[in-house]
């Protein structure tokens, strides 16, 4: 995870960031935001705690933005135009993660767009974009968008995301209508009488959800939730040890406009239909790169000893350079260090043994399946 | 025996004319979980303010300076196994390495505790 560098620009603070200070978080720059990294446990403990109990994020600073229009097809085709996912078929209720691209086939950011499952919302899709990315990603869509679509950024309203096995438990409580959503599916709901829209989604390996509430309703949320045995505060270090053993993409680091879906290992993310027909920006590359196979793609990362390989850390093989690590750290539940990087063409099978120049040493390592951690979730 | 501090934080305790050093409690708190540390050879020679030893948290890698020049005589080994003990017991059990101090005269560079314990009230 990157700190913002320093700048002149105030932080933006979230509206539960005085609750942060209560708790005693530590409080970083991220984004243009004023984040809590961790509290007072610690990110080994807060790691742990969501994948046994329940973790409690703050994630307000994720962009969030109703594309709209005169119905599905024409939001459909509009935000198909823009990313490779298959939106145009989504069935009313589900989201899909997906990525704006460049006209060579980059990755602009990662989202996930939600097709409202109310049929008074039809016409309407809900995008979830990365905080450091909300401009360059409102300007990019609101340039493209057809006579009669409107993007409107909702700048009033918080995210926060309940992660873990014990997430739906708690939920049930609070939200009884949250627990009968499948993985990838929304819907508004109340939570204790509050208007929310709520997602079982998250970015963690773990079954969860993801609720946006009002800002002025965000503070009253997180402390029914935060009330709750299995439920702990946790902070953007942890989201990112959880996220890199779920073997999940960091926009900035894992992904960018240099590196194609392919290359990204997101074909997943494609819709077959889209495979097949194109109308996206960068199609040629993506085909290409399907059918022949990308000349760099991302890997997991088994370091054999104990030192941790961070960003920057170049990959050799037999001596030359194959690649570089794009994350790295630490792995609580893997108990270990891990990492994922690009490695070129001939070297990403499973087993791979390459090295790490890790402080001018070479450290053995091996090309390792994703995720690290098996993910849970709720199907 | 007197411990002696640096604007680094590190700590450094003197018993003739070996010393210890380790990272003291307020840096393990700014690290956060330390989960790795790359300790010297023995035998190897560091000078004043050059990197001695790297301790590793979840997020980051630091470098641990020699408070004083010096030859390392021993590493605390059990950290390989129990790096949280940085964690745990930073200006104990904690500890980096030992140094054969090569020019005693270095330490009246350092810091006494309460001139340390003022240090770190300035810094916040």
């Amino acid at each position: 995870m990157a700190d913002s560098p320093a700048s002149d620009t105030p932080l933006l603070r979230t509206p539960l960031h005085d609750r942060h200070a209560a708790l005693g978080a530590r409080i970083v720059a991220f984004a243009g935001y004023a984040m809590p990294v961790q509290y007072p446990k610690g990110i080994i403990a807060e790691h742990l705690w969501t994948r046994e109990k329940a973790g409690l994020f703050d994630v307000s600073h994720m962009g969030q933005a109703v594309l709209a229009g005169s119905d599905h097809a024409a939001v459909a085709a509009a935000i198909e135009s823009l990313v490779p996912g298959e939106i145009r078929d989504l069935k009313p209720g589900a989201l899909r993660y997906t990525q704006l691209l460049t006209e060579d086939g980059g990755i602009i950011d990662d989202l996930m767009v939600t097709r409202p499952a109310a049929p008074q919302e039809d016409g309407r899709l809900l995008l979830v974009v990365n905080a450091a990315r909300k401009e360059v990603d409102y300007a990019h869509i609101a340039a493209r968008l057809p006579a009669g679509l409107t993007l409107t950024p909702l700048t009033d309203r918080a995210l926060i995301a309940l992660q873990g096995p014990q997430a739906e438990a708690v939920m049930a409580r609070h939200c009884p209508r949250a627990v009968e959503l499948g993985f990838m599916t929304a819907t508004r709901a109340q939570f204790d009488g509050i208007d929310c829209h709520v997602s079982r989604s998250g970015y963690t390996g773990e079954d969860g959800f993801e609720i946006s509430v009002a800002d002025s309703d965000a503070g009253t949320v997180w402390d029914a939730l935060l009330a709750e045995a299995e439920v702990a505060p946790i902070g953007l270090g942890a989201r990112d040890t959880l996220r890199l053993e779920a073997g999940l993409c960091l926009y900035g680091h894992d992904i960018d406009e240099t590196t194609s879906p392919v290359e990204a290992g997101l074909v997943w993310s494609i819709g077959r239909r889209r495979r097949a027909e194109g109308g996206f920006p960068g199609f040629d590359r993506i085909r290409r790169e399907m059918s022949e196979g990308p000349s760099r793609r991302r890997v997991g990362i088994r370091p054999s000893g104990r030192a941790p390989a961070r960003e920057g850390t170049a990959i050799a093989a037999g001596g030359r350079p194959v690649g570089t690590v794009t994350s790295g750290g630490f792995g609580p539940s893997v108990g270990g260090p891990v990492a994922m990087g690009y490695v070129a063409r001939g070297f990403t099978d499973i087993g791979t043994e390459v090295s790490l120049s890790v402080r001018g040493r070479d450290e053995p390592a091996t090309v390792a399946a994703l995720p690290f951690v098996p993910n849970r979730y709720k199907r | 025996m007197t411990t002696y501090f640096t604007k680094d934080h590190e700590w450094i305790t003197v018993e003739g004319d070996i010393a210890t050093v380790g990272i003291t409690n307020y840096a393990q708190g700014q690290l956060g979980d330390v989960v790795y540390v790359e300790l010297p050879e023995i035998g190897k020679s560091v000078k004043q303010g050059e990197e001695a030893a790297v301790v590793e948290s979840v997020k980051a890698a630091s470098e641990v300076y020699a408070p004083v020049s010096g030859e390392v005589v021993e590493v605390n080994e059990g950290l390989t196994d129990e790096p949280a003990k940085v964690n745990t017991a930073a200006e104990g059990d904690g500890w980096f390495l030992k140094l054969r101090i090569a020019d005693k005269g270095q330490l009246a560079s350092l810091m006494s505790a309460d001139a340390y314990k003022a240090y770190l009230d300035e810094i916040g």
